[in-house]
């Protein structure tokens, strides 16, 4: 009785929404039976962007977007709200996790060749939906509204800045006006909450449409060399021949994968927390330290690391000339082998950027081109005396900055050479005329330091040879 | 381009998703590709109905034209709106930042002031600092806190007379000169000046180098 009364009510249903008609024959399109545990990375990315979305609006029933209250709300949501904590932490882990997967997918697709005819387009959007993940990302970071989040913008602002011609402009767009202020948050969670969103609901809607229309690539064959005239029929045939509904038969590993992925973001935040919310957002407050989210903490190494003179170029082309390589890439290579076993200039280009991303991101962690602010005198152990012109010069090294830039016996900051053992390595000269002169990367302390100074600065250093520098280093 | 088309419109091949419109289109399609630019109105296919015809591109017409001028004239203000802050400029306003008895001879200290026109909810973010330095009795200097660079906000250190920017290690001289890193040109100078035993500084946008 009631299953006949709501075998009634779904046909009633089923008759206006169309089901049946429309939505059934899409989720049980064809797809590639050896189509396995390689494809799960875009439907990942998916479901991290619906997290995104959810926990989005939840912080948006709290968040109040004004430059003057929106670091007191990070606060209430971090310290007092009921399960704040637990959203900012899903927001931003889900946000990593949608960065990982997007990578993930883009690598994948990548190296199978499946940009390559007639799947030019899925590519294209793809590259559109990386460049507004990491927007995203980036403007995220801002609406967190702490001292890190008005220096991005600054920095951000700086970086528009060098853009020829327009590049005041620009500057002036990201900041809405002169300085930081009161209209700067709001252009930002315009942009966050939704301009972005709204691009992104719009391209992954293409994305998917694409995605239906081409059909999911078959996992390439070594010598396989798909020919444009004939593909669009052969695919179909495969399909008919050996493809699988991708519901059940494929949904099942994205339906798995997602779920670990999810599991790993709900266990990062429960255990980790959100990211700490730094001071004020008041851009008076000097003793300021900014550093991007790790997403584009390798980015903020290269900008760091650029050869002089390179930047200026740099920092507007490449960014350009990224996104264009993108684009062409299946444009320029729409035919001809997909499989990686026979391009090893693809593996190579991947395992390349890899490795430079893997690299600068490192490298970013510790900054070492950052001076160390958080330095102390050196200890006396480490001087070895506690009297005499050594002892002057260890006071020296300390307050004429050189300790923020150089390392002794693990006492500074990294942005210079190690100075530990420079006696052995210089002679009283060579240590003067460095000191007097400076580098590319180091001042030159000639105008503010005496002749007397000089010296009891070159006797400190000379004093410091291998295996006497401390006790804790004698070599036997 | 469409010899692949699934006739079947409700397939469940991938290519079928594009072409799962109305059977009746997939019909015309079939048996008259040539019409494939009237597909949408079966009615339009009677040739002698010219009156009809020019009635439809009359009105194709004037849908697009009526569309294309609505949405623009909706999206003009809004796109005006948007980049209005390109075209307003602030003013310059002196703002004092401490008696001149306050600040020593020879020394850098920060000094805080506000932005020229903050907004009632700025909050905090109306705040800019700058480093004031008194060169002798007379004549102060005001360096925007700002590294060349990208903007970050450099720390003076007073006994080695050196700024330093914490985000990518460029160093200035005391007299805002670069000594080390990447900045491209010197630290930027805000004017500065004396009025009534007060020191003052004028509000400038935030510095970037071009």
């Amino acid at each position: 009785m009631l299953k006949r009364f709501s075998k009634r009510v779904w046909s009633w249903l089923d008759t206006r929404i169309g089901f049946t008609d429309m939505i059934k024959p899409v989720a049980e399109h064809l797809v590639p039976r050896d189509a396995r545990w390689w494809y799960v990375f875009g439907s990942a990315t998916l479901t991290a962007f619906v997290i995104q979305v959810f926990t989005g609006v939840a912080l948006a029933f709290s968040y109040v977007p004004s430059a003057a209250h929106a670091y007191a709300t990070l606060q209430f949501i971090s310290n007092q709200a009921v399960f704040g904590r637990f959203m900012r932490a899903l927001h931003y882990y889900g946000a990593s996790a949608m960065v990982l997967m997007v990578g993930l997918h883009m690598a994948q697709v990548f190296l199978f060749g499946s940009y390559k005819y007639p799947r030019e387009l899925n590519w294209v959007s793809g590259s559109l939906l990386l460049l507004f993940t990491l927007v995203m990302g980036f403007t995220g970071q801002l609406l967190r509204w702490d001292q890190t989040g008005v220096w991005s913008v600054v920095v951000a602002a700086a970086q528009a800045a060098r853009v020829p011609i327009i590049g005041h402009w620009l500057a002036r767009f990201t900041l809405g006006g002169d300085t930081v202020g009161g209209a700067t948050l709001s252009r930002f969670f315009a942009i966050h909450v939704f301009v972005m969103p709204a691009l992104l609901f719009a391209f992954i809607a293409l994305h998917l449409v694409l995605v239906l229309r081409h059909g999911i690539s078959e996992p390439p064959n070594p010598g396989l060399r798909p020919d444009p005239k004939t593909y669009q029929r052969q695919y179909e045939e495969l399909m008919k021949k050996t493809g699988v509904p991708f519901w059940p038969d494929a949904a099942w590993r994205d339906v798995v994968f997602s779920a670990i992925m999810i599991a790993g973001i709900v266990g990062m935040a429960l255990v980790f927390g959100p990211p700490a919310l730094g001071k004020p957002p008041d851009p008076s407050i000097i003793a300021a330290d900014p550093r991007p989210d790790w997403y584009l903490l390798w980015y903020f190494a290269v900008l760091a690391l650029l050869p002089h003179g390179t930047e200026h170029w740099f920092m507007v082309l490449a960014p350009l000339a990224v996104g264009f390589l993108l684009i062409l890439l299946p444009l320029v290579f729409p035919r001809g082998e997909r499989s990686p076993r026979r391009r090893p200039w693809a593996v190579g280009l991947v395992l390349m950027v890899v490795l430079m991303i893997g690299t600068l991101w490192r490298q970013g962690e510790v900054s070492p081109w950052s001076p160390n602010f958080d330095v102390k005198p050196l200890p006396a152990q480490v001087v070895g005396t506690a009297g005499g012109p050594i002892a002057q010069g260890a006071r020296l090294f300390y307050e004429k900055g050189c300790i923020n830039c150089h390392l002794i016996a693990g006492h500074g900051g990294r942005r210079g050479p190690d100075l530990t053992n420079v006696g052995s390595r210089l002679s009283r000269n060579e240590i003067i005329l460095r000191i007097s002169n400076g580098g590319i990367n180091m001042p030159a302390f000639a105008g503010t330091m005496t002749p007397e100074e000089m010296n009891q600065l070159a006797d400190f250093l000379l004093s410091r040879k291998v295996g006497v520098t401390s006790q804790h280093l004698t070599i036997p | 381009m469409n010899e692949n088309k699934n006739i079947e419109g409700a397939g469940v091949s991938p290519a079928s998703f594009s072409a799962a419109s109305p059977s009746i289109t997939t019909e015309k399609v079939r048996t008259d590709p040539g019409a494939l630019h009237v597909e949408k109105a079966p009615n339009s296919e009677s040739p002698q109905n010219s009156e009809e015809a020019s009635r439809r591109v009359f009105l194709e017409r004037l849908s697009i034209i009526l569309g294309t001028m609505g949405a623009l004239g909706l999206a003009a203000p809004a796109v005006g709106f948007i980049f209005a802050p390109l075209s307003e400029r602030a003013p310059r306003i002196w703002r004092k930042v401490g008696k001149v008895s306050g600040f020593k001879v020879g020394t850098t200290v920060p000094v805080r002031f506000e932005d020229a026109t903050p907004l009632r909810w700025a909050g905090v973010t109306a705040n800019t600092a700058a480093w004031l330095r008194r060169v002798d009795e007379e004549r102060f200097i005001a360096f925007a806190i700002n590294c060349s660079h990208l903007g970050c906000p450099v720390r003076w250190l007073p006994d080695a007379d050196l700024f330093l920017c914490p985000c990518h290690g460029g160093v200035y001289y005391s007299n805002g000169a670069v000594a080390a890193g990447p900045p491209p040109c010197p630290l930027t100078r805000y004017p500065v000046r004396v009025k009534n035993g007060d020191v003052e500084i004028q509000t400038r946008p935030l510095p970037f180098a071009t």
